[in-house]
């Protein structure tokens, strides 16, 4: 119990101090993190409407698929890529694995079922009477689906939290994908793992509490953002 | 907001990441990378960090990235071109890799010794055994009578793991019959930190490195029993892939850095290692002889 106290009085020290490993560190977990979410929802969001607004065959298995992949372990998806970017992988001439770039792209990949699903609910929410309304009002078909993403824009937004949420605490992508590089690919996850494994659990115990405060502030902006 | 400038916005926010990645990828700088697999009992030691700084202090274009990850893993990385040299410490493993035409030359640089450590009481009574079989044995008789006594095994293909399997071997009872499965015996899977703290909570003996061992040893209430002997040398030493057989790695500053390992300095600094910290070095450097045992 003793280590959880000091753990806590170690990260206000890290973060008062402004610890230049500790700011290196979160720095390049905010970075890749921000970077895979947002990429990710550029990609899913219009991939979610389109599940959403199309009418096809095989529609609700699909629907189902991308639920699953809900809980595609992240060793997993890290394996994956990994033996994609490999040197004897199909892309390993792009040179890319044990890099930040790799890890963005194996957190985009993680992220993209979740983020693609909750857009779909969150469009479905909203309803086809909206859809059925703005086209008798005469509006284009991309001018209906534009209002209708502006109707379920919290809902969207909250699945976007959500995956952001689901890249900055993994460590299977970042264990396999960035190979936990100090000073290259080692972010708060990988770290804290392994300061575990060295036996620093105040250290770890740190990091944990700055990767919430982390979170904390980037969900405070994104509501602010909700509110305008 | 308009869709125009919702656009302009999504196009700056991608530029600004494609650039970020870019520099954090390297991309902006002249160096060049090497790229070491290694063991996680060296990362666990901190003994890495003194490695690269000390190197790349002299070799400025010269990047020293170190992966770290159990033997098994960490030979699996260069044979598949991800690593320019491997540093680890399984010597069966190790020849597999250059008779594969994988590895170049084995140049073993330090050791140390494997500890078999235990619960405080002791109930297996192995105090005062010096051979690691007849410890082991001790350890499995015990266990088989008596719930209070358990062994753990790290389980994940490792060097530490491939040592532990070479001394159960050389024990009389079969490993895949009356070790392996039994409720005595645990697996964890996981690395030596990991594992010694699981052997601690549960009261049990295991196999550690040392370095691990007495990194960890503040945290834990294990105490080691046998701490040397030629069953439980364990050398460290490294290979530089061979460019012949895999293309594209850097054979050259692989052989920089084995230099350097060899080197008076190199070896000083891995033979000085963890006084400070641990109070104790953790390495005995080899200064150019040949492995004892």
């Amino acid at each position: 119990m003793n280590e959880i106290f000091n753990g806590i009085l170690q990260a206000i020290n890290l973060i008062l101090t402004l610890n230049p490993e500790v700011v290196e560190i979160t720095t390049r977990t905010l970075f890749i993190s921000l970077s895979a979410t947002f990429i990710g929802a550029i990609i899913s969001i219009p991939i979610g409407g389109l599940i959403n607004f199309k009418k096809f065959t095989g529609k609700r298995s699909l629907i189902n698929l991308i639920q699953t992949l809900y809980s595609l372990p992240t060793v997993l998806v890290g394996l994956f890529v990994f033996l994609l970017l490999s040197q004897s992988g199909i892309f390993g001439d792009l040179r890319l694995l044990f890099t930040p770039t790799g890890m963005i792209i194996g957190q985009v990949i993680l992220i993209m079922p979740i983020l693609i699903g909750f857009t779909i609910t969150a469009l479905k929410s909203v309803g086809n009477d909206i859809t059925d309304l703005s086209i008798s009002l005469g509006a284009s078909e991309f001018q209906a689906i534009y209002t209708i993403m502006r109707e379920a824009k919290y809902a969207i937004m909250a699945a976007v939290i959500l995956g952001f949420g689901r890249a900055i605490s993994e460590v299977g992508v970042a264990i396999m994908i960035g190979g936990n590089i100090r000073g290259f690919t080692r972010v708060i996850t990988t770290t804290i793992s392994l300061e575990t494994s060295k036996g620093n659990l105040e250290i770890s115990i740190a990091l944990g509490i700055i990767l919430l405060g982390i979170a904390l502030i980037i969900n405070l902006l994104l509501n602010q953002i909700q509110e305008h | 907001m308009n869709s125009k400038i919702i656009s302009a916005i999504i196009v700056i926010i991608i530029a600004l990441i494609a650039v970020g990645a870019y520099a954090m990828n390297g991309g902006f700088q002249e160096k060049q990378i090497l790229r070491i697999s290694t063991t996680t009992s060296l990362e666990d030691t901190g003994l890495l960090d003194t490695l690269e700084t000390a190197f790349e202090n002299e070799h400025n274009n010269i990047d020293v990235q170190f992966i770290s990850a159990g033997t098994g893993i960490a030979i699996k990385y260069a044979e598949k071109g991800d690593a320019d040299m491997v540093i680890v410490h399984d010597k069966k493993k190790e020849q597999e890799f250059i008779d594969q035409g994988y590895g170049t030359k084995r140049y073993p640089f330090a050791y140390n010794y494997f500890y078999i450590v235990g619960p405080t009481n002791d109930p297996a009574k192995i105090k005062g055994i010096t051979d690691a079989t007849q410890a082991f044995e001790k350890i499995m008789q015990a266990g088989q009578a008596s719930s209070s006594v358990k062994f753990v095994s790290r389980g994940d293909s490792s060097g530490t793991n491939s040592r532990e399997l070479k001394i159960w071997n050389n024990t009389n009872a079969n490993y895949n019959s009356s070790i392996n499965g039994s409720s005595w015996y645990i697996e964890t899977g996981k690395g030596m930190g990991d594992t010694l703290t699981i052997a601690n909570e549960k009261s049990a003996y295991t196999l550690s490195d040392s370095g691990t061992y007495l990194a960890f040893k503040g945290n834990i209430t294990l105490v080691p029993y046998l701490t040397t002997g030629k069953d439980l040398l364990n050398v460290y030493s490294a290979i530089a892939v061979n460019p012949d057989k895999i293309k594209g790695v850097n054979y050259n500053a692989s052989m920089e850095f084995v230099d350097f390992l060899l080197s008076t300095e190199g070896q000083q600094l891995i033979g000085n290692y963890g006084k400070e910290k641990y109070e104790q070095t953790l390495f005995t450097p080899l200064y150019g002889k040949s492995e004892p045992g």
